[in-house]
């Protein structure tokens, strides 16, 4: 193509977005921080519990509600990650498209899937 | 999908040597990239001797050598041999570097010398910058005021608001930087790489400047800036010693500021 080297550069303009997207993971990754503290100290000093000791540790009203917070972080920091690493290396358009559908779609279904059985054990002690 | 195969002319040969001419005691080897895009074959490194007790301390002071007493093929970009003008840019032992500013003797062991990577070559040690030219052009690095100047004044400017210059007005535009990030070989044709987006700070923080607003819709883009994934090799690597990753931070910065 005969396009001046400016002329490629430009491209199709500037999207006037980005700040939003790399905000957000800073976000998320900033409550993840006390989340995933949370969670794994919760894990720990569950250790050796059957069903019903956990299934009441998650019916207590802040313990459903962390969990739930977490869910949500973690597939909101996920797929806004898998999003950079896809534009970084995948250049033909057509595949992008595809993996980035994936993606999205795979972490908001695997994020309300994850919610729904939260609710459930908790709802069913 | 990915490119996992490699590009034309990756694969680089053994080229010829060069010995020194014999009775030389302080001889070390310049292992030095070599590809003509006229003669057909692929790239390949060519091995030059060269006797140190007759030789300038630097690396360009060998380069020219090689190339007034050698071999008149060698090619490369030089001009003003002391670290103002960026024509030498290139590898050096594994670094992006300034072959004028770069001491022979901290290379170790042989002396390797590649054209700045992931560019295309135009020959040698010459690499093509044209799209980085352009890059730095569509940030449009000049002061942009309504404002007129004062009539037979300069515009005025406080010492501590020249004082947020420091430390960029000092880039010679090498491209070490650019070239030295794994981002910018990834995206080159989207991202603007560091050595552009620190032109763009400095323009953005200009107090004279009347167009910061202008400048941030223009970078307000995920490739254009947001492809620095803070590696830093750009601050590791600059010749001059100056901090592209900071004026990257500062701009991300006042895109958040701005936001509310």
């Amino acid at each position: 193509m005969l396009k001046s080297p400016l002329g490629q550069v430009r491209g199709l303009g500037s999207a006037k977005n980005g700040t939003h997207h790399w905000w957000a993971q800073r976000v998320t990754a900033v409550a993840l921080v006390p989340l995933t503290l949370w969670f794994v100290f919760s894990l720990a000093f569950n250790v050796g519990g059957d069903f019903v000791a956990m299934q009441a540790w998650l019916a207590t009203p802040s313990n459903a509600i962390l969990m739930l917070l977490l869910i949500v972080a973690t597939f909101h920091h996920l797929h806004l990650g898998v999003q950079v690493v896809i534009e970084d290396y995948i250049h033909a358009e057509g595949a992008k498209i595809a993996m980035m559908m994936v993606v999205k779609l795979g972490s908001f279904a695997l994020a309300v899937a994850a919610g729904f059985a939260v609710l459930k054990v908790a709802f069913a002690a | 999908m990915a490119e996992f195969s490699l590009p034309a002319n990756s694969k680089i040969g053994k080229g010829k040597s060069w010995p020194a001419k014999t009775g030389g005691k302080n001889i070390k080897k310049f292992n030095i990239y070599r590809w003509n895009p006229d003669d057909g074959k692929t790239p390949q490194v060519d091995t030059y001797e060269i006797d140190l007790d007759e030789c300038g301390p630097m690396v360009l002071d060998a380069l020219i050598k090689i190339k007034n007493e050698t071999d008149q093929t060698l090619t490369f970009r030089r001009s003003c041999r002391e670290g103002i003008c960026g024509s030498c840019a290139m590898n050096i032992d594994g670094t992006n570097t300034l072959a004028c500013t770069k001491f022979i003797d901290d290379v170790k062991e042989e002396v390797n010398i590649y054209p700045l990577p992931h560019m295309s070559v135009v020959k040698d040690l010459v690499p093509d910058l044209n799209n980085a030219y352009a890059q730095l052009a569509s940030v449009e690095p000049w002061l942009k005021s309504k404002t007129p100047p004062p009539p037979d004044k300069e515009r005025k400017q406080t010492p501590e608001d020249r004082r947020k210059l420091d430390g960029l007005y000092e880039c010679i535009l090498c491209f070490s930087c650019a070239t030295s990030c794994p981002s910018y070989w990834w995206n080159s044709d989207r991202y603007l790489g560091p050595a552009v987006l620190l032109q763009a700070y400095r323009w953005l923080i200009d107090s004279r400047d009347e167009a910061t607003g202008e400048r941030l819709d223009n970078l307000e883009d995920p490739f254009r800036l947001y492809r620095c994934h803070t590696i830093m090799n750009c601050s590791k690597t600059c010749p001059k010693g100056l901090n592209p990753a900071k004026a990257i931070a500062e701009i991300k910065k006042m895109m958040v500021a701005r936001q509310g």
